[in-house]
């Protein structure tokens, strides 16, 4: 065997095929609907995933979000005659989440404004979020220009605001005027920076940013415009009474996160008499999406293992009745001197020819579907090296193990007897 | 008689003793060979001939190590290879042995050339050194003109002679060949057996069974067969 080589050999398996050129391309059909599929589904379950994973990844993985949400026995704390309800987190839950538990490593208090503003000549409302330093040290965002916030800005209580990029652009402000002076309801502050923002969705979680235009010091906000806001809703003022409608927790450890999330929740409760709050926590998502996933590739896993079993019993079955056709071919070979080892490796060398090409043909179709995915309905979808290299793999093995039967067959044809088979 | 004795002797190139081939049908044994002892000169040219189903091809198989012996012994160039395994006998065939067939057993999907070069491909030929040997071989053969033809485009003399270039391929110093003029008429099984003759005058030994007394009066012994035994053996003086 030291000098039988494996590229003639290929090359004698492919002369071979060539000979039953149709016969050979309908049997490699299995094989390339099989890898076709394996490639094209995976990369769409691949897609959809990385997508999720991405938006996850902009809240932060670390991270837990309390909200302040108006309960539906809201009513219980407002009278008719103030008109007045007050619900949400307390400046006190900040404290008691921030100290309380030894796995928070830190916590943001967000306070929600829509004040009405105005820069040069253009007037509008801004969604203006009262915040601390560390808003922007637990959400990994772009500095466009200038600064965001510094502990310093709270601590004295310095009238400036980063705007976000978002909401630069609604009002008309650019990198080049930052230390300008906006006003924010009836008081000035100093642009002193410009910061990216994302919106959307992770799974059913709202970015923190989402749609805001300006950040300002928490202190600051509290102290110019307090925890009162006026609302008109169907014709009547509604007065209502918020003093957090955010807090931002960022948790040591991802294995901390869950247990975290759940001690936070006990203790709302305890002072909480209504459910006015809402947690959620992304890194659940970043679970459920990575069980989904798995969910889905055995799914997958499953109809590409039938599709190719049904592939390769189809190689198998072209290949035996090969093997009876050519069963004189055989014995010649083996009367001249072909060891049964070599008989062997010539039928696999075939079959593995056959579901190789197959497999490559099946590739090149399952990375073109959902090219054609994205590019007529705008799905993600990401053809991943490990899918490919997984379905050549699995091509070859196909050829492999189909391939052994019908050439262990040819192996032992009787070479006496199959000369004198006419 | 005398020349019988010669022909069981210790110390032959090839060397038969005692051997039986026994297939089982059904309860019955059929004795294909029924204890043959004979032994096969280095360059001499033998015919071996009887009536149908008297064993000939049996003795060729065994000979050419594409079947073992049910008992006895069978010695090639000194080595007993009645014990040998499937790839050692492949091992044999390839290096040593060459066989022309009564019905060519060509490759028919493969060009002459192919067919040609078929032998040296398992002993792992260069393809070019190859290909130059099959030229040289067809040459030899008469039918370098039709290397690329297949084997279905050629005439049964003309697949008879490519069947020879492909035994010569490997330089095998024993020629086996089973009625290779039966498939051909007349003149053209003569032409086949000048080949064959001239290849006897080049030193290699040849064993060919056939029917024809007329064909095997070019051999240098006639080995007649009868019921699986050794009838008589005759030396032919030319
Ligand atoms: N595989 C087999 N199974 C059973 N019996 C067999 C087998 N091969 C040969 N025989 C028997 O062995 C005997 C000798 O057969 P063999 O082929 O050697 O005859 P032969 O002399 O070559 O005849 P022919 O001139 O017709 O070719 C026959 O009786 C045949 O039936
Ligand atoms: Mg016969």
């Amino acid at each position: 065997m030291k000098r039988f080589k494996l590229a003639r050999n290929i090359w004698l398996g492919i002369e071979n095929l060539l000979l039953h050129k149709l016969r050979t391309f309908l049997t490699m059909l299995g094989v390339v609907f099989g890898v076709g599929s394996v490639v094209a589904m995976l990369s769409v379950g691949e897609g959809a995933s990385q997508e999720a994973l991405e938006q996850i990844r902009k809240i932060g993985s670390h991270n837990i979000i309390i909200n302040s949400i108006k309960s539906d026995d809201e009513t219980s704390s407002s009278t008719v005659y103030t008109r007045m309800s007050i619900y949400g987190l307390k400046y006190d839950d900040f404290a008691r989440v921030s100290e309380s538990n030894p796995a928070v490593k830190q916590a943001v208090p967000v306070k929600i404004i829509n004040k009405d503003a105005r820069f040069h000549t253009r007037r509008m409302e801004l969604r203006v979020v009262g915040t601390t330093a560390k808003w922007f040290e637990m959400l990994d965002r772009l500095v466009v220009a200038g600064r965001v916030l510094l502990p310093r800005d709270n601590e004295k209580m310095a009238n400036v605001v980063v705007l976000t990029e978002y909401g630069a652009r609604r009002i008309l402000a650019t990198g080049n005027t930052i230390g300008e002076n906006i006003r924010i309801g009836s008081d000035y502050f100093m642009i002193v920076g410009i910061v990216k923002s994302e919106g959307g969705m992770a799974g059913n979680i709202q970015m923190p940013d989402e749609q805001t235009d300006a950040y300002i010091p928490i202190k600051v906000a509290r102290n110019y415009f307090g925890d009162i806001t006026r609302k008109s809703t169907a014709g009547t003022w509604i007065r209502e009474m918020v003093e957090l409608h955010k807090i931002i927790v960022q948790v040591d450890s991802l294995d901390n996160v869950v247990k975290t999330a759940n001690s936070i929740e006990a203790m709302l409760r305890r002072f909480h008499d209504k459910e006015d709050y809402q947690i959620s926590v992304p890194l659940a998502l970043l679970r459920q999406a990575e069980a989904t996933k798995r969910t889905f590739n055995i799914v997958l896993g499953s109809i590409a293992a039938i599709s190719l079993l049904v592939g390769g019993i189809g190689i198998m079955n072209i290949m035996l009745a090969s093997v009876t056709e050519r069963t004189r071919e055989i014995g010649i070979r083996r009367a001249i001197g072909a060891k049964r080892g070599q008989i062997i490796s010539q039928f696999i060398i075939e079959t593995v020819v056959l579901s190789t090409v197959g497999g490559f043909i099946g590739i090149a179709i399952g990375v073109a579907i959902p090219w054609a995915i994205t590019y007529f309905s705008g799905m993600p979808t990401v053809v991943t090296m490990s899918s490919i290299i997984l379905s050549v793999g699995i091509s070859i093995s196909v050829g492999v193990v189909f391939g052994l039967y019908p050439a262990v067959r040819a192996a032992n044809v009787d070479p006496i007897i199959a000369l004198r088979h006419e | 008689m005398q020349t019988r004795d010669s022909h069981t002797s210790e110390d032959g190139f090839i060397r038969l003793t005692n051997v039986m081939k026994t297939y089982q049908m059904g309860i019955e044994q059929v004795h294909a060979l029924a204890g043959v002892s004979v032994s096969f000169e280095k360059g001499s040219f033998w015919a071996i001939m009887g009536p149908s189903g008297s064993g000939k091809s049996t003795m060729l198989n065994i000979l050419g190590c594409l079947d073992r012996v049910t008992s006895g012994s069978y010695v090639l160039q000194d080595e007993d290879v009645s014990t040998l395994g499937d790839d050692a006998l492949s091992e044999h065939r390839l290096k040593h042995l060459g066989f022309i067939f009564q019905s060519f057993n060509l490759i028919p999907q493969i060009t002459v050339q192919k067919n040609i070069e078929l032998p040296l491909y398992y002993l792992g030929w260069d393809a070019d050194e190859s290909a130059d040997r099959a030229v040289e071989l067809a040459k030899k053969v008469g039918l370098e003109d039709r290397l690329g033809h297949k084997p279905t485009e050629l005439s049964g003399g003309q697949m008879q002679r490519v069947a020879i270039a492909r035994a010569l391929a490997n330089e095998p110093e024993i020629l086996l060949a089973d009625e290779p003029t039966g498939n051909l008429d007349t003149s053209t099984g003569h032409q086949i057996m000048d080949l064959i003759c001239e290849l006897n005058d080049l030193g290699k030994t040849i064993i060919m069974v056939t029917h024809e007394s007329e064909i095997a009066e070019h051999a240098g012994y006639n080995l007649h067969m009868r019921d699986g035994l050794i009838e008589r053996i005759k030396e032919n003086r030319q």
